[in-house]
């Protein structure tokens, strides 16, 4: 049907509309910065490049390769949580449960091992378990209509819960494959080094980054943060999505339990306490407007980064006490939560 | 019903087939009738429009159609198959496709995925992104329309988004393409494009149903329309063989409902008296995309009534007279005193009130009892550390609900509760409550029931005998002549005329409404622009 | 059914109500003497007195976020909030020379309180003038908020030695421990503030019908400052309460985990998160049920962290109650009845 519209249009008389005139180079810059889609991610990739600049002027040993390898080595669980976490907030929603699910993760991991079970089992075990709890929130939040902030306040009340109901104290993690493989470092050359747990979080990334990007779900993730009303217009596959966006970040922070563990061997009830918040700032940070639609995963790892290359700093100020990550953290998400409101605001 | 029906049976002349039939079509909501056994045909080629005031279930008909409400009774034949759609996802796969007034598309995502999204072309189980470019460039060309398929649909004006969306849906293969009110946010150039397009469309065989307030766009586009009214259907007809003020009057119809106790108003004292002194004085009053600038004179005590369409410019003339928008041009007397309205809550300072048009979303608060409903806006007014009295609380309340026969008369039922006549004799009461000097009312009584309406009218006359200027809007052209001391005709978004309601007649209004062209017989003189 | 009983179950408070008669009962069972309570010194001791005094800071918090609810909004920083009015009074106390004065502690208790108005001010700046979702305004400060906390206790947990402000927390008051005058106190004032003023009336509005509220000249922007300054306000109070029972500022534990029980105490209490109608009674019973919840699965003999997961529970069954999609489903099935009821008097009738 659409061949014949290719035919000369019927009434002659109405012109054409006229191209828009070509915008000067400064102007297409400006464009790319105060859109909503870019604009917040540019300013965090230059706020990242910015600070590490300022750290490797200020502190000897600190413009090395290892120092920015370590941004992964130490944050490949928090990488993985906001993966998750861009996917629920890109849908408009919030999961507060991850770092509540993290600690229960740990702590099934734990108990698990040191009763004997062979990491080949309980890892997926985590995982589905992990999955399946989400699955029960996005279920509760798409059916019975509960704001995504109490369903996943409930479920973190839940996790948090069960983490005492396997063991009050801490459990350490001694199984021999575990232990082998957190102890592992994939050389890079150079004397340069990574662990399995970057290589983990990274394939996540890549993962996340070709769903979001370049499937028909991933597209739907993004149109239901833009209108959900719209989106059941066009018939789009809208309440699948909704569900399956908590069971993405449940998952996820069933992995990052897995890999924290990993990074601790160990599981504690009261480990990654605030991790929801962290989760939540790198992936507001990384451009990702909190009311959804607008976003990257790649984003959201820059925002991790931005993050860990704070705390790396505070470190290696040694004076900086460690509380001013949370003050810096605030204050980049108010400057973020601005700059959101402002270049959307601008397009209404 | 069928008495009230003029189904013309001779067209389309070629006896094709109609790719749409609804007949017999019910739909049922809470205590309303939404559509009661109205039926409707769409033919291939053809742009056909649905016509009617608020109430007269032309969107519900259209969401019948597209899927979003379940029919309680009838029958919708597409393509000679009987149909039940589930949802718009069903009807669209049957070759139905919508465009919506609010541009229902995702701003966030890029100009093709609006296009292609839910059929984008895919490769190695993803999206083929470079193939959905390409082919949403394609379509966009067929539109005519030179535009980046990868730019951002948001950082498009509304008109191009327009017609984004209608490339979405012509991708689908759509047999029939629903626009409704696509024009109501496009400058004329923007009107010229969008017909170019429909034109088009409808020499290649879709089906348009094509909805819009403006009269002119409707002769200017369409072939056949359906009128509609109260959910009931009044008729189908060729836009050739009807007149502009044949279909006003079938849209608005004749009520026909007397009320004897008011009687004529005594016009000849308003006529032959002085001007009464002027309480506001509009000039060159006016917002864009709104209202054109206009210039209105109110006298103390005078009624003044509305006419004109849905989407005519009514409802937003009376809002910037309530300080509910702001003004964006001209200069505004209130009792001799230069003002600007800037929010409702000043212009309730100066003992100016606005009834909203929509009771339910704009109106009353409806978790709040009738006593706190009725007090709130001169509770608001005085603001929350000086509470009125709870004896002086309870005395206003029991004096409305007295006075208008609010049922039921218990000042603590919840609003909700209430029935929409009294619902509506509730928000009249919190306006009266302010003592207003000037008192807008936005069709207070549609939806309502004859009871209520009678004594709403009655209301009407009696504050306004006391020296109360208001202004009355409604679609019911009996109720403005038999209320109003003058009538302002509005036409797209135009005050059009400024009469005195000596001898003015309903069809002398309804040309006016239609297209401002006076009958020569019609004894009208509209006022000068201040005079 | 008769008319008093239909009202008393249709009642807001009803659910709740049982919820805690049950609790109570379940504890009056294992313990017989949970009831009693016993005078000494003049002061009263027993569980019931513990549940009160242990419940107060979340209660106080409760009363302000009920508040904040009505109007549509939502407060996630009181935890930190509390944490910063613990940290300002302790390092004041800790600065000044003599501790124990009085007068040292009035200023203590006024400067953490006037620090509280301040961020108060700010979440309501934010939400009100800036116009960012409650959520995500509030949010900024509950990140930072613990961070700010340490910056005044520059990481230390302050312990501080100064029986006037101790008495804050342990004291007694007209036989009453003080935390409870003092939760007692501000219920009053909020009771009295929001319903012998408009303030109330107002603020429902508002979370009602915001749009309505516009065009009948209600001023949002007051009512907001107005609710997210005295949410604060409260915490604020609260954090006092809790530091003074430490007698220490832990700028990490101070309130962690006290905005989830007051969004709980108010939620069970009937209010509802879209805003509009709310019932301080409601919020109070919410509180209670909350604390006698905590002590139940205590003396029941479960590890008292594992209250979490009944938390986790009531706040389950409390959104599935309150969700649209079971009314909705009630409502289809009440319709259905009525629908079937009528046909067949219709069928009678014909």
């Amino acid at each position: 049907m659409t061949s014949t519209l290719d035919r000369p249009s019927s009434s002659a008389s109405i012109e054409p509309p006229k191209p828009l005139p070509p915008r000067s180079p400064i102007g297409r810059v400006r464009d790319i910065f105060t859109s909503p889609r870019s604009g917040p991610v540019l300013v965090t990739a230059l706020l990242f490049v910015a600070v590490f600049l300022i750290g490797g002027a200020r502190y000897r040993g600190f413009f090395s390769g290892q120092v920015f390898l370590n941004l992964f080595v130490d944050n490949s669980y928090l990488i993985v949580l906001a993966v998750g976490m861009t996917f629920v907030i890109l849908t408009g929603g919030i999961d507060l449960s991850v770092g509540a699910v993290v600690a229960v993760s740990t702590m099934i991991a734990a108990s698990l091992l040191q009763s004997g079970w062979s990491p080949g089992v309980v890892i997926p075990l985590i995982l589905v378990l992990t999955s399946f709890l989400g699955l029960l929130v996005g279920l509760m939040i798409h059916v019975f209509k509960v704001q995504p902030f109490i369903a996943t306040l409930a479920a973190m009340f839940l996790a948090r819960g069960l983490c005492y109901v396997i063991s009050k104290d801490s459990i350490s993690i001694n199984e021999p494959t575990f232990v082998a493989l957190a102890v592992t470092r994939i050389p890079l050359g150079g004397g340069l080094s990574i662990t399995p747990s970057v290589v983990i979080a990274l394939v996540v990334v890549v993962i996340a980054v070709w769903v979001l990007g370049f499937t028909r779900f991933g597209r739907t993730v993004y149109a239901l943060g833009g209108s959900e009303q719209s989106g059941i217009l066009m018939g789009l596959p809208v309440a699948r999505t909704k569900v399956i966006v908590y069971v993405v970040s449940g998952f996820c922070s069933g992995l990052a339990g897995v890999l924290f563990s990993l990074y601790t061997l160990s599981g504690y009830p009261l480990t990654a306490v605030g991790t929801e918040l962290d989760a939540i700032a790198a992936v507001v940070i990384g451009g990702t407007l909190l009311a959804g639609g607008y976003g990257f995963v790649l984003g959201s790892v820059l925002g991790v980064l931005v993050l860990g290359v704070i705390q790396t700093i505070i470190t290696f100020e040694g004076t900086l006490s460690s509380w001013w990550t949370r003050i810096f953290i605030g204050g980049l998400l108010l400057v973020f939560i601005i700059l959101q409101k402002v270049l959307t605001a601008r397009r209404r | 019903m069928t008495d009230t029906r003029e189904v013309r049976e001779h067209f389309p002349a070629d006896g094709a087939t109609p790719v749409v039939e609804m007949t017999g079509i019910s739909i049922l909501f809470p205590g309303v009738k939404a559509l009661d056994d109205v039926s409707f045909r769409l033919f291939p080629g053809e742009v056909h429009s649905l016509m009617g005031e608020n109430g007269a279930g032309k969107s519900t008909l259209i969401k019948a159609l597209t899927g979003v409400y379940p029919i309680d009774s009838g029958t919708i034949v597409v393509d000679g198959q009987p149909v039940s759609f589930t949802g718009p996802a069903a009807a669209q796969a049957a070759g139905i496709s919508t465009v919506y007034q609010e541009v229902n598309l995702l701003p966030n995502l890029s100009v093709a995925e609006n296009i292609l999204l839910g059929r984008e072309p895919r490769r190695f189980g993803g999206i083929d992104g470079r193939a959905m470019r390409r082919r949403a460039a394609e379509l966009l060309e067929g539109l005519n329309l030179d535009i980046d398929p990868g730019s951002l649909l948001g950082s498009h004006s509304l008109a191009i988004q327009q017609l984004v969306a209608i490339a979405r849906a012509i991708n689908v293969d759509s047999k029939v393409l629903i626009l409704d009110e696509p024009t109501s946010s496009l400058d004329a150039d923007e009107v010229a494009e969008l017909f170019r397009v429909i034109r088009s469309l409808r020499d290649s065989g879709v089906a348009i149903l094509f909805v819009s307030h403006f009269l002119d766009q409707i002769y200017e586009i369409t072939n056949r329309l359906t009128v509609l009214r109260n959910g009931r259907l009044v008729g189908e007809y060729l836009t050739t063989e009807l007149l502009r003020i044949d279909l006003v009057q079938k849209m608005i119809g004749k009520e026909l409902t007397t009320l004897d106790e008011i009687g004529e108003r005594a016009h000849a004292d308003a006529v032959t008296a002085d001007r009464p002194a002027d309480y506001a004085r509009a000039e060159g009053l006016g917002r864009k995309g709104a209202i054109e600038p206009f210039d209105l004179v109110i006298g103390e005590g005078e009624v003044i009534g509305l006419a004109g369409l849905l989407g005519s410019g009514r409802t937003e003339l009376a809002r910037i007279l309530g300080g509910i928008d702001r003004a964006d041009s001209g200069q505004l007397d209130i009792a001799g005193a230069r003002t600007r309205l800037r929010s409702p809550r000043q212009a309730i300072s100066r003992r100016i009130a606005y009834s909203s048009e929509n009771r339910r979303s704009e109106g009353i608060i409806d978790d709040l009892t009738v006593r706190e409903n009725i007090v709130l806006a001169l509770q608001a007014d005085r603001g929350w550390f000086r509470p009125i009295p709870k004896k002086r609380r309870e005395e206003l309340a029991q004096s409305y609900i007295q006075t208008l026969n609010i049922r039921p008369a218990n000042p603590d039922a919840l609003v909700r509760n209430l029935s929409g006549g009294n619902q509506q004799k509730v928000l009249l009461a919190r306006w009266l409550a302010i003592a207003p000097r000037l008192l807008i009312l936005d069709e207070p009584t549609r939806g309502i029931d004859i009871g209520a309406k009678a004594e709403i009218q009655k209301l009407v006359y009696t504050l306004a005998e006391n020296g109360m200027s208001v202004v009355f809007i409604s679609a019911e052209l009996e109720e403005v002549l038999r209320l109003s001391h003058r009538v302002v005709v509005l036409r797209d978004r135009r005050l059009v005329a400024d009469l005195e309601n000596d001898g003015l007649t309903v069809d002398a209004l309804l040309a006016l409404i239609a297209d401002g062209s006076v009958d020569d017989e019609a004894p009208l003189a509209p006022l000068g622009e201040s005079s | 059914m008769n008319p008093t009983l239909l009202r008393a179950v249709s009642s807001r408070l009803f659910w709740p109500i049982v919820m805690l008669v049950i609790l109570v009962a379940i504890n009056v069972v294992a313990f017989p003497d949970f009831l009693s309570i016993t005078v000494t010194d003049g002061h009263l001791f027993g569980s019931v007195i513990d549940i009160l005094r242990n419940g107060a800071p979340t209660f106080i918090i409760a009363i302000g976020m009920t508040l904040v609810i009505a109007t549509r909004g939502i407060d996630l920083s009181v935890g930190a909030v509390a944490a910063i009015s613990g940290a300002v009074a302790c390092s004041i106390l800790l600065g000044s020379p003599d501790p124990g004065a009085v007068g040292t502690v009035i200023v203590a208790v006024a400067a953490a309180l006037v620090t509280s108005l301040v961020l108060g001010l700010w979440n309501g700046f934010l939400v009100s003038v800036i116009g960012i979702q409650p959520i995500i305004a509030t949010l900024v400060l509950m990140t930072a908020g613990r961070g700010v906390a340490m910056l005044i206790t520059e990481g230390q947990i302050l312990t501080v030695d100064s029986a006037p402000f101790k008495s804050l927390g342990s004291g007694f008051l007209l036989g009453m421990p003080v935390a409870v005058v003092i939760g007692a106190a501000i219920f009053v004032v909020a009771a009295l503030l929001t319903r012998r003023t408009a303030l109330g009336m107002l603020i429902e509005s508002v979370g009602i019908n915001p749009e309505a509220s516009r065009q009948a000249g209600v001023r949002a922007r007051v009512l907001l400052f107005a609710v997210y300054t005295f949410c604060a306000l409260s915490a604020g109070i609260a954090g006092l309460i809790l530091t003074a029972n430490q007698t220490a500022a832990d700028s990490n534990n101070t309130g962690l985990f006290i905005e989830l029980d007051a969004i709980l105490a108010v939620v069970i209490g009937g209010t509802s998160l879209a805003g509009g109608r709310y019932s301080l009674a409601g919020t109070l019973v919410g509180a209670l049920v909350i604390q006698t919840l905590v002590t139940t699965v205590y003396t029941v003999g479960i590890p008292p962290i594992v209250t979490m997961v009944f938390k986790a529970a009531v706040v389950t069954a409390v959104c599935l109650l309150q969700s649209p999609a079971t009314s909705a489903a009630v409502g289809r099935l009440r319709y259905r009845i009525s629908a079937r009821t009528s046909r067949v008097k219709e069928a009678a009738a014909s």
